[in-house]
Parts: C-alpha cells; structure tokens; sequence
C-alpha cells in the first residue's frame, strides 16, 4: 500500500515539499542544540522544561483521543465511524512518534537514551510513560494498518485484531494516566499536585483530538475526496462538546480548590497564569485568549443548528484545538516552575531554535500523517471504485 | 603456569561474589560501601587515612554565626567540586548558595518577623532526604540513595532529562545547559569534571568522607555553623546540638525527611 504515497497531485507534493523543508530546518537546528547543548533553550535552573515537554504532554492527549473513534464503533456499534477509525489510528501514530520525538530532543545526553532501557526503573514515571507509549505505538500501526489492508482486499479483518483493538481502549486512557502521573506526584510542585490532574488531561485530551480529526475530515473531503459522511462528523461534534465542558469544568474545579482555600502556594501558580505575579504575566493574554476560545467554541458546539453549520463547526474546532494546545501545550507545564519551590519567579520564552526544532518535529508528524492519510484516502477511492463499476455498467 | 587448588579456590570464589553481589545489592553504590561504624569521634578536618562512615548522614545549620558576606562555604564547595560559574542566572550551577530567611521556610515568614531573622542569609544545598523523590523519579537510577543517607548522582549515566529537577522541592538540583568546562576557575584535579546535559548537586563530599575528611563547606567554615555529624548516633556532636536547640527542616511536610536541620 505503501506506493499510494507515492502518486499524488501538484499540491500533495508542495505540501511534502514544505514539511520536508520545515524538518529539514528544524533539524540544523537541533544539529546547534546537540553541539551547544540544552543552552540553546529559553529553559533555565529554575524553568528546567519548556516548550520541547509541553509539546509532548499535549501530543500524547491527541494520541489519545483515536479511541473516541475505536469505542463507538467496536463497543457500541456505531456504524457512522466505521470508515474513519483507521483515521484516528493514523493521527495516534503519528502524535506518538511526535511525542517520542519531543522527548528525546529534551534530553541533555541524547547518545545515552537506551539507559532507560539498560537500566529499567519501576519507581520512575517515565519508565512506564515509555512502555505505554511504545505500546500504544505498535497497537496502532498494526491494527490501523491490518484494518485498511483488509477493506482494500474485500476480505473480513483476522479475528485475532479484534482483541487487540479492544486492549487498544484502555491502553490509550492509561497512556494519558501515566503522562498526568509525570506530574501529579512531584511532591514540591502544588500547581500539578493534583488528583484530577489525570481525569483533566483526558478530558482535554478527547475535545482537541477529535476536534482535529473533524478539521482533518472536512480538509479531506475538499482536497482528497473523501467524505466521512455527516453522520460521523457530527457525532464527533457532540463528542468535543462533552469533553469541552468536562475539561472546563476541571479547570473551573482547580481554580475553586486553589481560590477558596486560599492556600498561597496553590493560588500562585493560577495567579501567574491569569492576571499575573509580581510584574510577571508573559502567559496572562496566552491564558484569556485560550478561556474565551474555549468558552466560544463551548457556545457554538452546545447550539446543535449552529453547529451543524460545517463553517461555525471548523471555527468551533480551530478554537477548541488552540484552546487546549495553549493551556496544556504552553501554560501547564511552565507555570508548574513559577513561582519556584524557593518562590523565586523566573519568567520562561522560548528561543527561535528552540522553536523551530519543535517545529520541525510538528513538520515531521504532519508528514507522517500526511502519507498515512494519503494512504487511506487512495485506497478508498479503489474501493469505491470497484464498488461503483458495476453500477456504472448497469446504467450503460 | 601452575595454578595452586586454594589459588584456583580464591580466585572461583571472587568472581562468583562479584556476579552475584551486583544483583542482591540493587542499588548500585552498595558495592563500594564501607562497613558501617556508629560514632563520629573520629571526625577530622584533615585525612586520616580511615574512611568516615555513619548510618545517617546529616548536618545541623547555625545561619546566625554566619557572618555578613561571608561565601566561605561556598566557595570551598565549588571549588572542590569543580562547579562552573557561568556568570548567568539561566545556566547557573550551583551545589550550595544562600537564600534569605522567607526562601528557605516560605511558610515561617510573616510581616513581624524579626529584623534579625529578616537579615539571615540561609546555606541551603541538597537535603539528602531519607524518602528522596529525585531517587524516586529517576528513568535511569542515575541519581541513587545510598545506605549512610548521601543522595548521589551518576554522571555517566544521567541522560539529562530533568525529570529529578521537577520532583525536587528545594531547588537543589542543577543542569549543565552548555558545557561547564571552560568556566571552571581553577581546576581541581582530584574531582571529576561534568559534560554538557547532566544533572548534578551536593553530594556530602563522599570522595573527602571515604578519604576520612570532613564535607569542604565545613571545614571552611570558621564560625562552627555547619555541623557535620550521624543522625543516629546519639552521642554525635550533631546529635547533641540538634538535642539542645529548637530547629527547622525545609518544607518537611512533603514526607521527603530532608537532612539538614536548621538552628534558627
């Protein structure tokens, strides 16, 4: 299948042509990092993650979210996804090799990344991140690949998948779980010190996932020919819905605990992030821009006639990935180091490397997604076509 | 070349301990450990051929013999450790600073404190906590806790990914973000430098401890505001300091049982 990548249109391979390029720069400039070291970052003693593990928090949520395609349709039957779950599967690889990615640009020794391996760490985290992560990756490969193998063939997928796909389920809530864990257990960091931290991250998780895949639906539809069908794109619209208010709801939650307890070294962190600390608010317009995104985008999804508009409904999901990408991609891992456990506030920008590395390892997963897509697409155009032929000759 | 049986016997006998010993004894310092003597009597400043050993290493902190201005301690550490000076708050690397009264208990401070108090500049430096979460949190067991309390770091084996940084709740951990070996002042041979994108802090002097020296911030210090001693000897002179006068542990309600104690 893999040579449907490989015939495309004018624009497909502008597009490729452009990723390419962005990862290509994004590459010298790791090439600086890597000679350099960690330096080349806006990260300091006192802010030691940045954009690179903010990146990679975010991307494991969109990872995530394919399994609001895979449990509708294979534990609830729900026949209007059936055409897309491979879709989600796709974005899922593709957020998982970004995140792998995102993690090892992070790292100060990168030669030494198999002392994770060598030396395993039940204790750590990111031990278990690793193996979730991993697993998660090859569950998706394979079971996205089989299915569109096998829609390609005509034939039944082998009956051996099906388990699979069903471990599939709880393997993406855990590695969401684990990722908040990272978090939720450091002892001196109130603004993550929390238990909803998990139920947070997946309830994020599943409004800007699926609110990707409708974008990536609707720009399929008008470029590669494919229609996921109104049926499906809908349902995942009530989906974002729910998860929307869900992940405001949590927000709303912290900001109680934090506010009414009035405990300082809980209130710190949200009053960095929403009005400001001492003279320091670099994240404060970040932070209102992704509450009112989020709040209208909440407004468009909830009023089912303006939300069946396909043009408020792209809206709704620009907003609603930009939302969250800001508040779980910028403010939630930064804000975790100010103030400091010394109450020290050191304010957090990322450098231009920093920022084209992490654009170019972006540029690295729209590309992958882009082949698997154009995989997908191509071999569902020779369904329908060996599917429309007869028709066609009948009419004649 | 003849090999005599009790030669062939010793010999058998050594390679089997040293493959099995590794693996009963997880934790990777286990292996150079020192038998463990109660009792710092023999504490000196100078060598004394025989290693200093404790169940539990500690260290009670007097800031009010601090004199003003004094870096004493300081500048014995990083210069004994080779600690570059990178002239940036961003880069810094540090093993022992200080930090005025309200950083170090942000939960002591209030508006009547005393202005003796207000004045205080604190040492603060890694706690080697007895429940350690930078241990707990470590991908790779690069930083590890050994049986006498010293936290530890492994810097061939730290893969730098700062996850230790996060879980440490004094701020004591420091990452080389560009390589410290030119901003190294003065060299000291006996220490081993570090490479760009590692991790490191204080680590009690383990290399003057097993050489039978004091930690370098103590024997600097000429005012007796740092007491080096076992925590669970009660005879020490640690001990019997801690017995006498109220002291503080930094932020202790985390559970993370820090070690250095503070006379305030």
């Amino acid at each position: 299948m893999l040579e449907k990548s490989l015939k495309g249109s004018c624009g497909y391979w502008i597009w490729i042509i452009f990723l390419l390029a962005v990862t290509t720069l994004g590459f010298f400039f790791y090439l600086q990092q890597l000679d350099y070291g960690l330096g080349v970052t806006g990260m300091s003693r006192d802010v030691s993650w940045g954009l690179y593990i903010a990146q990679f928090t975010f991307l494991v949520g969109i990872a995530a979210s394919a399994v609001m395609l895979v449990l509708p349709y294979y534990l609830h039957d729900y026949k209007a996804f059936g055409k897309i779950t491979v879709l989600g599967e796709f974005l899922a690889v593709a957020a998982v090799i970004m995140c792998v990615l995102f993690i090892f640009v992070d790292l100060g020794q990168p030669t030494r990344v198999m002392n994770v391996l060598l030396h395993p760490s039940p204790t750590s985290i990111l031990f278990w991140d690793m193996i979730v992560l991993s697993g998660y990756l090859l569950i998706n490969i394979v079971t996205g690949w089989i299915i569109l193998s096998c829609n390609r063939q005509e034939v039944p997928p082998p009956r051996w998948i099906k388990p699979l796909i069903y471990l599939s389920i709880p393997w993406a809530i855990s590695i969401h779980t684990v990722t908040a864990f990272i978090y939720a257990g450091l002892p001196g960091r109130s603004f993550w010190l929390t238990a909803i931290m998990a139920p947070r991250f997946l309830a994020s998780a599943f409004a800007s996932g699926p609110a990707l895949l409708i974008i990536f639906c609707m720009i399929l539809k008008r470029y590669g020919r494919f229609d996921a069908g109104p049926k499906a794109i809908q349902a995942l619209a009530t989906i974002v819905a729910y998860a929307l208010t869900a992940s405001i709801f949590f927000v709303l939650m912290e900001l109680f605990t934090a506010f009414y307890s009035q405990i300082p070294e809980h209130g710190h962190h949200f009053q960095y992030l929403f009005a400001g600390l001492a003279g320091h608010h670099n994240l404060v317009p970040w932070m209102w821009t992704s509450a009112v995104l989020a709040f209208a985008a909440l407004g468009i999804l909830t009023i089912p006639r303006i939300r069946r508009n396909d043009g408020w409904l792209a809206v709704a999901c620009v907003a609603v990935f930009v939302s969250l990408w800001i508040e779980k991609g910028l403010g939630l891992v930064i804000t975790g180091f100010i103030p400091s456990p010394l109450e020290a506030i050191t304010e957090y920008v990322p450098t231009g490397a920093e920022i084209a590395i992490t654009l170019g390892i972006w540029a690295v997963g729209f590309l992958i997604l882009t082949l698997l897509y154009k995989i997908f697409v191509s071999v569902r155009k020779d369904i329908e076509g060996t599917n429309d032929r007869p028709v066609a000759q009948l009419k004649s | 070349m003849t090999t005599s049986r009790r030669e062939f016997l010793k010999i058998a006998g050594v390679s089997t301990l040293s493959l099995i010993a590794p693996a009963i004894l997880c934790r990777p310092a286990c292996s150079q450990e020192k038998v463990i003597i109660p009792g710092d009597s023999s504490l000196k400043t100078k060598s004394s051929g025989q290693a200093l050993t404790a169940k539990r290493w500690a260290m009670a902190v007097t800031p009010s013999k601090c004199p003003t201005g004094c870096t004493a301690c300081i500048t014995a550490c990083h210069g004994a450790h080779n600690v570059p000076d990178f002239g940036n708050r961003k880069d810094e690397v540090k093993w022992i600073w200080q930090e005025p009264f309200a950083a170090a208990f942000p939960n002591e401070k209030h508006a009547y404190l005393g202005e003796s108090f207000q004045k205080l500049r604190l040492p603060v430096f890694c706690n080697h906590c007895t429940n350690p979460s930078c241990v707990r949190v470590c991908p790779t067991k690069a930083t590890f806790q050994r049986p006498d309390g010293i936290v530890m770091m492994d810097y061939h084996r730290c893969v730098g990914c700062r996850l230790c940084m996060a879980a440490c709740p004094y701020g004591a951990r420091s990452m080389n973000y560009r390589d410290p070996q030119p901003f190294i002042a003065k060299r000291n041979p006996d220490f081993p430098t570090r490479t760009k994108g590692v991790v490191e802090k204080c680590n009690f002097c383990e290399e003057r401890l097993v050489k039978g020296i004091l930690p370098a911030c103590v024997t600097a210090c000429k005012e007796k505001a740092l007491i080096f001693g076992d925590a669970e000897n009660p005879q020490s002179e640690l001990r019997l300091l801690l017995g006498k006068h109220f002291n503080l542990r930094r932020r202790a309600h985390l559970g993370t049982g820090p070690q250095i104690y503070y006379i305030i």
